[in-house]
């Protein structure tokens, strides 16, 4: 057997209040997809961080081929070899695509930024991934996925001995992970080691070689593939079976003509936004879960955007009960019951200085005004629910949510919009980095919500989730709304695929 | 110990403990208080009295610069207060009747209220980059400072008004008290209410707010006219101890000095989270910086660039990455188990 080009052994972290990482050991072979596994709130960004020295473990030694390092930062770890994607995209939204892809590192001729060639290369690089866009644009104008792609791109340009992509895959549709899986078995047959974090179950069994556990900071164990079936991997991760999805799954749909009688809660005419989404027409009835289906780049969030009034339509009506009203901004969108819960938690959700508590309770207390503070003991109670029905872990609502791990931030999130009872609530990518105990909450969560009679409209990159829980799904291609489908028995994965796909457009 | 340590105001406290007594063993008479007329006098009194007007004025700048903004016009804010409610008061028949002091007050509060609306509107409704939007008013503001005094300086003889900067009140100067009396007010508007929060959450990330509902123009204007209020109370101090108003010299740089002492409290220059109590602590730094420097005889030349030293010292200590560098650098490479205490 081959040596390892990366141990860490006895690798412990605590932060105030939380042991983050309790003496967990850590091997990757040259060669291999290694998949990183735990809850939320595991540790395995921090092992990440540890690893490439965004923090400083209270114990333990890494040793990188032989040799015992203490990376002092990324930029050094880069250096030596280990190219990260960290889970919060963290590239510069004001510069464009290529400057992002390459910054540190420019192509030069006599001194000075070759921008052309970086451009080219920068052009190269993402064709590699499938993906064609405008690398001169900022980056800032594109959707999550692509400044995920794009981060990805600029990690596996860096020669490097080790990659480590932590939750590379959470905003991506199917075929950009199958894209990027082409290129991590691409890498991996040329001898480099790829850490890989997911909660995607299915992916790491298509992808991955071994795979790691860790549960509350402690390692569970380390696992060929093939020793280890799905099943087996839930109960190491979560320490107990699962039986929550399975539950979710027998769920009847519901009749969606008894739905659709009622007046609509919302009704958008041929609303749209020049250069973002062609005008559209989309109605949504309390107690209908309304799916929003396309691919990446589609127009799926935009169009979430404008009924929230987060972006101003140009064109088109909205009537909200029955009367016509434009929606001019969130505080008017609020000001009707709707709820928008963005796909970019970090830019667009959670202010990481203020607390969990403070962020949880940040709609409500602006739909009131701030002369009148929601009392104390009403807000620890709703904040105590949501911790308890999301499972929020920390459970101390007093600690700033950016010290949480991605997925409870996520939850987070979803508590903010939950507590105002909205009665649309608009869900963009809800369950992104939730581990797959806390997504069956979600998606349970999301049923019951249904059924008390709110309005839902749900964007997921996850065709079977959208399958799962949508009346009516809503197909997006090329920032037009195509079609607009009944999900019955005899709707399918593919069905959808189909109608995302038809007509030739590439989607992008 | 850590837990200590790790508070935000560790480093401040240790800093105004460590000036002090470097105060105290130059000149043993330093920590002295005595009592003379029924009023308290010593070194330190004086410090926290001479303080109150940056006290005030950097609790506005706090507010504005948890917005995300800063205000650099407010040392010309205090002028033109000072000048409005001197000139009033020096047109009065009877200097001191309480009644014009105190029309002369709300004059220049009325004023500052116009002028903190003004800054409001640039930055919060017309979307003006608040360092450039405020340096409109620091500049042009001087100009209107020496409007109302036509270039003169104007001497009053009001002892009501003179009280603000250097009467008593219960044995200590009464500029504590105001200053005081602000701070409780300020942080009662602020934690009593949402408003804390919600600053903190436009500051912290503007956009999150949007979609959350925040009607933050509202707030940010909010901030503006409650700075330029602070200003304009900290410049009746300001021309009170001198009973007279200078359109060139009142609280001239003041608003360098109120952004440091937010600064050296904890309050981040790009927004969010902020701390009264840090502020305070900052503005009581850089006064004993001052006096210090007057007390040690260190010459007008040099005394700048001390002051200089010492501000960037703590700025250093308060930074977590500088801390960081060299708790961790010391060790071996391999193990940082052992963290340097301290
Ligand atoms: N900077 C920090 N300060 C304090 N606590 C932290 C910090 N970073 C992480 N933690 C805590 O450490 C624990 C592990 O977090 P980590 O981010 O490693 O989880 P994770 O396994 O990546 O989870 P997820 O799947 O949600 O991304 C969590 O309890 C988190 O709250
Ligand atoms: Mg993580």
């Amino acid at each position: 057997m081959t040596h390892p080009v990366l141990t860490m052994t006895s690798i412990s972290k605590t932060f105030p209040g939380v042991r983050a990482l309790d003496g967990v050991q850590f091997r990757l072979f040259p060669g291999e997809i290694h998949a990183l596994m735990g809850e939320n709130g595991a540790g395995k960004s921090t092992l990440i961080k540890v690893l490439t020295g965004v923090y400083s473990p209270d114990e333990g030694a890494i040793d990188l081929a032989g040799t015992p390092v203490s990376f002092g930062g990324p930029m050094q770890a880069a250096a030596a070899g280990v190219s990260t994607v960290y889970q919060e995209v963290n590239l510069c939204a004001n510069l464009s695509v290529a400057e992002n892809i390459f910054i540190g590192r420019e192509p030069r001729r006599l001194g000075s930024i070759h921008w052309g060639e970086m451009r080219r290369r920068a052009r190269a690089l993402l064709a590699r991934l499938d993906l064609d866009i405008d690398v001169t644009a900022l980056l800032g104008t594109y959707s999550l996925a692509v400044q995920q792609m794009v981060a990805i791109a600029r990690a596996i340009d860096i020669k490097a001995r080790i990659l480590i992509l932590d939750e590379p895959t959470s905003s991506l549709d199917a075929r950009e992970v199958e894209q990027l899986f082409r290129i991590m078995r691409q890498l991996r047959d040329t001898g480099i080691a790829i850490l890989f974090v997911t909660h995607f179950l299915d992916q790491v069994y298509s992808v991955a070689d071994r795979i790691t556990v860790l549960r509350n900071g402690k390692l569970v164990g380390e696992y060929p593939i093939a020793e280890l079936p799905q099943l087996a991997l839930v109960e190491k991760m979560i320490g107990k079976e699962l039986d929550v999805l399975e539950r979710l799954e027998e769920q009847p749909k519901r009749d969606l003509a008894a739905l659709e009688a009622s007046t609509p809660f919302i009704q958008a005419d041929g609303v749209g936004r020049k250069g973002v989404v062609a005008p559209f027409s989309l109605t949504i009835h309390g107690g209908e879960v309304v799916g929003l289906a396309g691919l990446l780049g589609s127009g799926r969030t935009e169009v979430a955007r404008l009924l929230f009034g987060a972006d101003r339509a140009d064109s088109g009506r909205f009537v909200v009960n029955g009367a016509q009203t434009p929606m001019r901004n969130p505080v008017a969108a609020i000001g009707h019951d709707i709820a928008f819960c963005s796909e970019n938690r970090r830019t667009e959700g959670l202010v990481g200085d203020l607390t969990v508590r403070e962020n949880i309770i940040l709609a409500m207390q602006a739909a009131r005004g701030w002369l009148r503070p929601l009392p104390r003991r009403r807000q620890d109670e709703l904040v105590a629910k949501y911790v308890e029905a999301l499972s929020i872990r920390p459970s101390d609502p007093e600690i700033p949510v950016r010290n949480l791990s991605g997925g409870n931030q996520q939850k987070v999130l979803l508590a903010r919009w939950l507590i105002t009872e909205p009665r649309l609530l608009i869900l963009d990518e809800p369950t992104r980095g939730i581990d797959i105990g806390a997504k069956a909450e979600i998606q349970k969560l999301v049923v019951q919500l249904s059924d008390g009679g709110m309005a839902v409209l749900f964007i997921s990159a996850e065709l079977e989730e959208v399958l799962r829980l949508s009346h009516k799904i809503a197909v997006m291609r090329d920032r037009n709304l195509v079609s607009q489908l009944a999900n019955d028995d005899t709707v399918s994965a593919e069905h959808i695929m189909q109608a995302i796909a038809s007509a030739g457009g590439t989607g992008q | 110990m850590s837990a200590l340590k790790n508070h935000r105001l560790f480093w401040p406290v240790l800093v105004l403990v460590a000036l002090l007594t470097a105060n105290a063993i130059y000149r043993p008479s330093f920590l002295a208080v005595q009592m003379r007329d029924g009023h308290l006098y010593g070194s330190v009194i004086d410090i926290v009295r001479l303080s109150a007007p940056l006290i005030l004025v950097a609790l506005g700048m706090t507010l504005v610069i948890a917005t995300g903004g800063i205000d650099l016009s407010v040392g010309s804010i205090c002028a033109i207060s000072g000048a409005v409610a001197c000139f009033y008061i020096s047109q009065q028949p009877d200097q001191n009747s309480l009644a014009s002091v105190l029309t002369a007050l709300v004059l220049g509060l009325g004023l500052a209220l116009v002028l903190g609306a003004w800054n409001g509107v640039l930055v919060a409704i017309i979307g003006i980059q608040p360092i450039i939007a405020t340096l409109i008013l620091m500049v042009a503001g001087r100009g209107l400072a020496q409007l109302i005094t036509e270039g003169q300086i104007i001497t009053i003889n009001s002892s009501p008004y003179k009280t603000i900067g250097v009467g008593h009140l219960l044995t200590l100067p009464f500029a504590i008290f105001v200053a005081l009396a602000v701070t409780v007010l300020l942080a009662a508007l602020t934690r009593r209410t949402a408003l804390g929060m919600i600053i903190e959450s436009v500051g912290g990330n503007a956009e999150a707010s949007r979609l959350a509902g925040i009607r933050s123009r509202r707030i940010i204007f909010l901030a503006y006219v409650i700075s330029a209020v602070c200003a304009a109370i900290a410049g009746f101090m300001l021309t009170a101890n001198v009973s007279s108003a200078d359109g060139n010299s009142a609280g001239l740089w003041i608003e360098l000095d109120a952004i440091l002492a937010v600064v050296i409290g904890g309050t981040s220059l790009a927004g969010g989270r902020f701390f009264f109590s840090g502020t305070i602590l900052g503005a009581l730094i850089i006064q004993t910086l001052t006096t210090t420097v007057y007390a040690m005889d260190i010459s007008p030349q040099t005394s700048l660039l001390f002051k200089a030293v010492v501000v960037i010292a703590v700025c250093l200590i308060q930074a977590p990455a500088f801390r960081d560098k060299f708790t961790r650098r010391k060790p071996t490479a391999v193990s940082q188990k052992e963290q340097v205490p301290a």
